[in-house]
């Protein structure tokens, strides 16, 4: 009785994994719509609570509020020095900063 | 039939260690006969055998199979007729290590693509034939010498071809295995199979059983090759 | 055409018993390989279905937020400015909002305090986020004491904890009111931390923050769609350097790789010196090794793939939590609803799966372009 072959021991053991592959496009969808709930909720909570920002990084302000950053308190350094706080490594500072520093360069609103 | 005119083969042509190993090799070598090449090392026997089996090419001289010229195409054609017409015994046996004995005989048929189970079985049935079914699952490097030759003898006749190639086929063996190696010979022989081999064992070239020993120095055929005697 | 499938077939079942052959080698090699795909891939799930609940969930934020500016620093709204704020055309709706950070040495966590404007909180009660409340292991109806900044211990008993399911936007909250977070903070009344407007239309939005910022120099209006920009492009930057990281992760495994295989070992040529000698083409060499490179990359794709998949959707990327942490002890335990590039995902196959089965063909090459006859005279 011949034994089992190689290739198609390797070829099914692919088909399934790129059947679970397909899978997740479809547990992805049933996941969805079991977290919709979870969504809503976070979406009514953050218009009654006014939030702004997602809690990822709780370990400095200008990483908890991330588009509440003043340009002065984080990102002071240069973007490729390393952070004093670790996650400040993972995000960049709202590209608006940087936009509304020109704004004080270049437009005068008070008469001097 | 094969047959060769004026064959000649250079290595390295053009620079200093140029080396020639075929020296003009005129020569017929009619079907279903045991044709011996005997000559010391370095007499162009090897280089011949490789040019007789389609393994490489002549510098200049005709090849004839049969009723075909082949000495003029290119490699995928020789490849074709190399596996549909030759089956190789090499002195070194060239056994692929790690694999089984039975997938090494197998393996010439992998790139004809045809049934596998036949293909198992029939792979099993020669090792069966060659008294070693039951190594058939054994890695190649596990087997002893005399086995390792058996399993290259069931591989070169796995895509059961007209002629039979074998490079010192006893070099590596002792008495007893050779032989037997002789007397497997007799069989392909009796079986209509061509054979074509070097050898300078005695035992070989001496044998009842070889029809013809063609005598070879620096790259020349010595001994008068007797014009075929009327075999078919 | 059955011939050409049995013959593929047949240059697989030589190429994984020669693959066999180096078990732990090859092994080995597919792991790091599969760990590789896996971080890439769930860097990228994990970012895109973060950028699309930023998106999805942070479309109710204030459409406008005012925030006072001294000396560089965030300051307090002083009185006066809510009312000068009525007089801009096109604000519908007005609020200053109270909130502010405090650090708990207890557990040396950072908290946001905050004073809902919608809701009225009993004096002496909070409501808290589940995450803080992980942290300092609190039921309902617990107390909890805090030490203000001006030195005086407050208690609080709590009141309700938010739901878990919103974690991602409330972990670290702690809602409070006004009279107590006054009193804790130490702010005067009509103080606020910024202002949170409302404009009645959309087209407005931009115009009205002109003129506040025109009314109010000291001050810099926050627009809501900046703050989901912020967010659409989070980690994008970053995220190049991790995916710069990762790239040179990917180099060094092409190097090992290209070194594996083009370091043909002399037994290596040799084997396919014998397969040519025994009938083999050119062709089926490569097609045999290309069958190595598509098997081995196509198995790390996949494996990687549904690896990340399930950590980052069934596991809750818990593998990335201590990086999102950074130095911080509370962090926000989320299930991220699955969102899925298509387009990202055929980008990370190919970047993965191409590479390498070229890097095992190429070198290839010139060992089975060898003449056949080598094995002869070897």
């Amino acid at each position: 009785m011949p034994v089992a072959r190689l290739s198609h021991l390797a070829l099914v053991t692919l088909a399934c994994a790129a059947s679970l592959v397909a899978a997740t496009f479809a547990d992805a969808a049933w996941l969805r719509q079991q977290r919709a709930g979870g969504m809503a909720q976070m979406r009514d909570l953050v218009e009654q609570l006014q939030l702004t920002d997602l809690c990822l990084f709780t370990e400095a302000r200008y990483t908890r509020h991330l588009s509440q950053a003043d340009l002065h308190s984080a990102f002071q350094d240069h973007p490729l020095g390393l952070e004093h706080f670790p996650t400040g490594s993972l995000v960049l500072p709202p590209t608006r900063l940087t936009a509304s520093h020109e704004r004080l360069d270049r437009e005068t609103e008070v008469p001097d | 039939m094969i047959e060769l005119k004026g064959i000649h083969k250079a290595f390295n042509t053009g620079r200093e260690n140029e080396f020639h190993a075929l020296n003009g090799i005129d020569l017929h070598l009619p079907t279903q006969r045991v044709t011996a090449f005997r000559g010391p090392s370095g007499s162009g026997k090897t280089t011949l055998l490789s040019i007789i089996g389609c393994l490489s090419r002549p510098t200049s001289g005709r090849v004839r199979l049969g009723e075909r010229d082949i000495s003029g195409l290119p490699e995928r054609f020789l490849t074709h007729i190399r596996r549909q017409t030759f089956g190789f015994i090499f002195q070194q046996f060239n056994l692929i290590k790690g694999l089984s004995a039975l997938e090494n005989v197998m393996l010439p048929a992998y790139p004809l693509g045809g049934n596998w189970r036949a293909l198992h079985e029939r792979a099993e049935s020669l090792l069966g034939d060659l008294r070693l079914a039951h190594r058939r699952a054994a890695a190649i490097e596990h087997l002893s010498g005399g086995e390792q030759q058996r399993v290259a003898i069931a591989r070169a006749l796995i895509n059961d071809p007209q002629i039979i190639i074998a490079d010192e086929p006893t070099a590596n063996l002792d008495t007893g295995l050779a032989m037997e190696f002789m007397a497997i010979l007799e069989n392909l022989h009796a079986v209509g199979k061509t054979v074509i081999l070097t050898s300078h064992d005695p035992l070989v070239v001496d044998a009842t059983i070889v029809h013809q020993v063609i005598d070879m120095r620096d790259g020349r055929i010595v001994t008068p090759v007797p014009i075929a005697e009327g075999c078919a | 055409m059955n011939a050409w499938i049995e013959k593929q077939k047949y240059l697989i079942d030589f190429t994984l018993s020669s693959l066999a052959r180096r078990k732990a080698k090859n092994l080995g090699l597919l792991l790091v390989y599969t760990l590789i795909v896996f971080l890439l891939a769930s860097v990228m799930l994990f970012t895109h279905a973060l950028r699309q609940a930023a998106a999805e969930v942070l479309v109710g934020a204030p459409e406008v937020i005012l925030q006072r500016m001294v000396a560089g620093r965030h300051d307090l709204i002083p009185p006066g400015y809510l009312e000068r704020i009525g007089r801009i055309r096109g604000v519908q709706h007005k609020e200053g909002r109270l909130w502010g950070y405090y650090y708990d040495p207890v557990v040396k966590a950072n908290y946001t305090f905050m004073v809902p404007g919608n809701q009225d909180i009993a004096a002496g009660t909070l409501l808290v986020g589940a995450g803080m409340a992980r942290a300092r292991g609190l039921a309902v109806g617990n107390l909890i004491s805090f030490r203000s900044y001006s030195g005086k211990l407050f208690s609080f008993t709590i009141a309700r904890i938010l739901p878990h399911d919103s974690e991602l936007v409330s972990a670290d909250l702690v809602l409070i009111s006004e009279a107590d977070f006054r009193s804790f903070f130490a702010i005067a009344p009509g103080y606020f931390t910024d202002i949170a407007l409302s404009v009645a239309n959309p087209l407005e939005v931009r115009n009205v923050a002109a003129k506040l910022s025109q009314q109010f120099p000291d001050s810099r209006p926050i627009l809501r769609e900046e703050i989901l920009r912020t967010y659409e492009s989070i980690f994008n930057w970053r995220e190049g350097i991790v995916l710069a990281l990762a790239s040179l992760a990917i180099l060094a495994f092409a190097i090992f790789a290209w070194e594996k295989a083009s370091g043909l070992s002399a037994d290596e040529k040799r084997e396919i010196g014998i397969l040519k000698a025994i009938g083999w083409e050119t062709g089926d060499v490569l097609k045999m090794k290309f069958w190595e490179g598509a098997l081995v990359s196509l198995a790390a794709f996949l494996i990687g793939y549904l690896a990340a998949y399930l950590h980052v959707f069934r596991f809750s990327s818990s593998l990335f939590a201590p990086v999102l942490k950074g130095w911080a002890v509370l962090y926000p335990r989320f299930e991220l609803s699955p969102v899925i590039d298509g387009f990202q995902v055929a980008t990370l196959f190919f970047f993965t799966v191409f590479p390498y089965a070229a890097a095992t063909l190429v070198p290839i090459w010139r060992a089975a372009i060898a003449d056949p006859d080598a094995v002869m005279r070897g």
